[in-house]
């Protein structure tokens, strides 16, 4: 009996450690969801579409002008976040003042026109890149598997990056303004804070994001225009299990959900793409304003 | 009105039905015009193997057919299926009903196209499939009105997989695709499998589409010990299984059987990744002079890529389709789709891209099939060049005997 149980947890514990990468993925896009949600109201659709973007980007710098990954990490979300910039000042902000509906239809369809370029431009099956030097060679044995160090950075990259996303809006000053002018516009705005620079940099600062979870994702999935889309649908549900809006409830999801991922994979991997569908209904039933939201 | 999840899931609901409109209607037709529909996967996974391709590709069919300038009209569509067989059957019916098309090329994805092998039984109209894998349009699905043209589950076991067995590779995990074709490539393998004295130990079936990360099938794979693992997969699934097979250092102890992989994934995954595997394909640009030919006049509708079998396929299928009806009279062959057929059987094929050939009574398409080894960065001379041939199987010995499909049109 004991022996069986230890060998399935000896099956078990790599996918665990699996899940828990594929979480640092979800972590990271449902960060920026959730950022871009909580402050702005906004449903961004696009948020697959720059993700894509992201890992695009880097490969534009790396084989047109040279640019390893490294660099590519700091400049690409820079770009895909000024192409943000843009995307909110010339369209989003024009509709903050309407229904929800028409921010989630706006995004929805730039998402497919970027796909849909991009896919014109670069074809459907993908660019290769490959990951820095300094990240290949040997895996590393952890003694029940083999992780390769890519893996290992992305997951330490991506909680590096959630906690100081958490910090910088929970318990800094620029997060208390950022927090103040979703609950009062008007009223920050006449303590002289220029609220619409803020939102416009706190959509940059979403897509940034998503641009960075995409170069992170480059060396380890085919970067092909479709990338984005397969994820988003996934990520939404990421969030809307968590809680729209609430940025730690998303990051913890996230990883929870990656881990549930992977351990289906094992269990029955044919309902691996509908198992977090399946928990998104039960949440929902059980708790409408999801697992961390405030109903 | 305010947004809540709802709205949010019915946009999310709403992603797949835009596009499935086919993409262009047709006038009615005059008597002495053949339309040609080109149904394929424009948007997807397996877009750049086939997709605006295939299209170039039979528009090229047209032109060297000549039947233009004997005053037949020839007019082609193209619809785009995005890999699900109810779109498929949807625009094959539309197709055939509305818009009065002759014969239905390409098909990707196999559960597509058994789909639209079903329409054109019931409609009495044709299908000439290039890029869907599945053996079963030739065995149990087989029927009067389809010709299976490029290549098939089966020849991609036999040529890829046999040679991983007879290299000493005698136990196998699969990773399949868990749809019709990853269903019966998985079949045929490990039919090869045991029949040469291996053993398959076991396989896991990931989603498709919508499969990205492929380290969890990867893990179970390697904790099999299974010598070789053959990946029962397509396009960007395979490019992806490649890409993350390599990174977790799988290589090293397995051999990895990449079941189909196309000259388009290959360029996909760049030489340093692909180098050393091996795989099977019935057309390479740089066989011999006539496919050389071939792929310099395709070029250019590709966007400068060298065309894939899938595309070569549909090229061959349109000609010999055309050079059919053009002798039978246009009248004559779009009164009856297994007529037209029959006359297709009767007649020897021959074209740039897979030299002369025939086609059998079960409507397999006969010609080689090519064991190729990607070339090493090193080794390639070029671009394209990607492929050292390693071995020639014949026509008669590529594709599996007629009595072993279980096709009802074979008699005995």
């Amino acid at each position: 009996m004991l022996e069986e149980l230890l060998f399935q947890l000896e099956m078990s514990a790599p996918q665990i450690v699996l899940g828990l990468v594929n979480g640092a993925f979800y972590a990271l896009l449902s960060l920026g969801l959730a950022v871009i949600f909580g402050m702005l109201n906004v449903i961004n659709f696009a948020h697959g579409a720059q993700f894509m973007m992201g890992a695009f980007v880097a490969w534009m710098l790396l084989n047109w002008l040279g640019i390893p990954y490294w660099g590519a990490l700091i400049l690409s979300p820079l770009i895909v976040g000024a192409f943000g910039v843009v995307i909110e000042r010339l369209m989003i902000s024009r509709l903050y003042k309407l229904d929800h509906l028409y921010g989630l239809l706006l995004t929805f369809g730039l998402a497919l026109i970027i796909e849909g370029l991009f896919r014109n431009q670069f074809g459907s099956s993908g660019l290769p890149y490959s990951p820095p030097t300094s990240l290949t060679g040997a895996p590393i044995d952890l003694g029940f598997m083999m992780l390769p160090k890519y893996r290992v950075w992305v997951v330490v990259a991506a909680l590096v990056v959630c906690l100081a996303t958490w910090l910088v809006i929970e318990k800094t000053r620029l997060g208390a303004y950022l927090r103040a002018a979703t609950e009062n516009a008007p009223l920050v705005q006449a303590f002289g804070v220029n609220v619409p620079r803020m939102v416009t940099l706190t959509y940059a600062g979403g897509v940034a994001l998503a641009a960075l979870a995409g170069v992170l994702a480059a060396p380890i999935y085919s970067v092909n225009p479709g990338m984005g889309s397969s994820f988003i649908i996934t990520v939404f549900a990421v969030v809307v299990i968590g809680g729209m809006g609430s940025i730690l409830g998303s990051v913890l999801t996230g990883f929870a959900l990656g881990l549930v991922e992977g351990l289906t994979k094992v269990v029955y991997p044919e309902a691996s793409a509908t198992v977090i569908f399946v928990i998104m209904a039960i949440v929902l039933l059980a708790r409408p304003a999801g697992l961390f939201g405030r109903a | 009105m305010t947004i809540d999840r709802r709205t949010i899931l019915g946009g999310a609901a709403a992603l797949p039905v835009l596009g499935a409109l086919p993409w262009r209607s047709a006038r009615a037709q005059a008597n002495n015009t053949l339309k040609l529909g080109v149904l394929t996967d424009m948007s997807g996974t397996y877009r750049d193997g086939c997709g605006p391709g295939s299209v170039a590709a039979v528009r090229q069919a047209v032109q060297d057919s000549g039947v233009t300038g004997r005053g037949i009209n020839v007019e082609v569509l193209m619809g785009d299926h995005q890999n699900k067989p109810d779109v498929a059957s949807t625009i094959a019916r539309q197709w055939i009903d509305r818009d009065g098309v002759d014969v239905i090329i390409d098909v990707a994805t196999s559960s597509c196209a058994l789909a639209v092998n079903s329409v054109v039984k019931e409609k009495n109209n044709i299908m000439l499939n290039s890029t869907g894998a599945t053996a079963d349009l030739t065995g149990p699905a087989c029927n009067a009105n389809t010709i299976h043209w490029t290549y098939d589950t089966w020849m991609l076991a036999n040529s890829t997989g046999g040679a991983m067995v007879k290299s000493g590779g005698d136990s196998w995990f699969f990773i399949t695709a868990d749809y019709a074709f990853g269903h019966a490539l998985e079949r045929d393998t490990g039919d090869v499998v045991k029949k040469a004295g291996g053993r398959v130990l076991g396989s896991v079936r990931h989603p498709f589409p919508g499969t990205t990360d492929f380290s969890s099938f990867l893990l179970q794979a390697q904790q099999s010990r299974a010598k070789v693992v053959g990946l029962a997969n397509a396009g960007v699934d395979t490019i992806n299984s490649v890409k993350q097979a390599a990174e977790f250092g799988l290589t090293r102890r397995q051999k990895l059987a990449v079941l189909l992989m196309i000259i388009s994934d290959v360029h996909s995954l760049g030489l340093q990744t692909a180098q050393g595997l091996s795989l099977s394909e019935t057309f390479y640009w740089d066989l011999n002079d006539r496919t050389r030919a071939l792929s310099n006049k395709l070029k250019s509708g590709l966007g400068g890529a060298m065309p894939t079998m899938w595309q070569a396929g549909c090229y061959s299928a349109a000609l010999h389709y055309l050079k059919v009806a053009a002798e039978m009279g246009v009248a004559q062959a779009k009164a009856s789709g297994a007529e037209t057929v029959v006359r297709m059987k009767a007649m020897p094929t021959d074209d740039d891209a897979f030299g002369a050939g025939s086609i059998r009574q079960d409507g397999r398409k006969l010609h080689p099939s090519y064991l190729f080894e990607v070339k090493s960065p090193a080794e390639s001379k070029g671009p394209w060049d990607y492929y050292k041939l390693i071995r020639t199987t014949p026509a008669e010995e590529a594709f599996r005997p007629m009595a072993e499909g279980g096709c009802s049109l074979v008699r005995t």
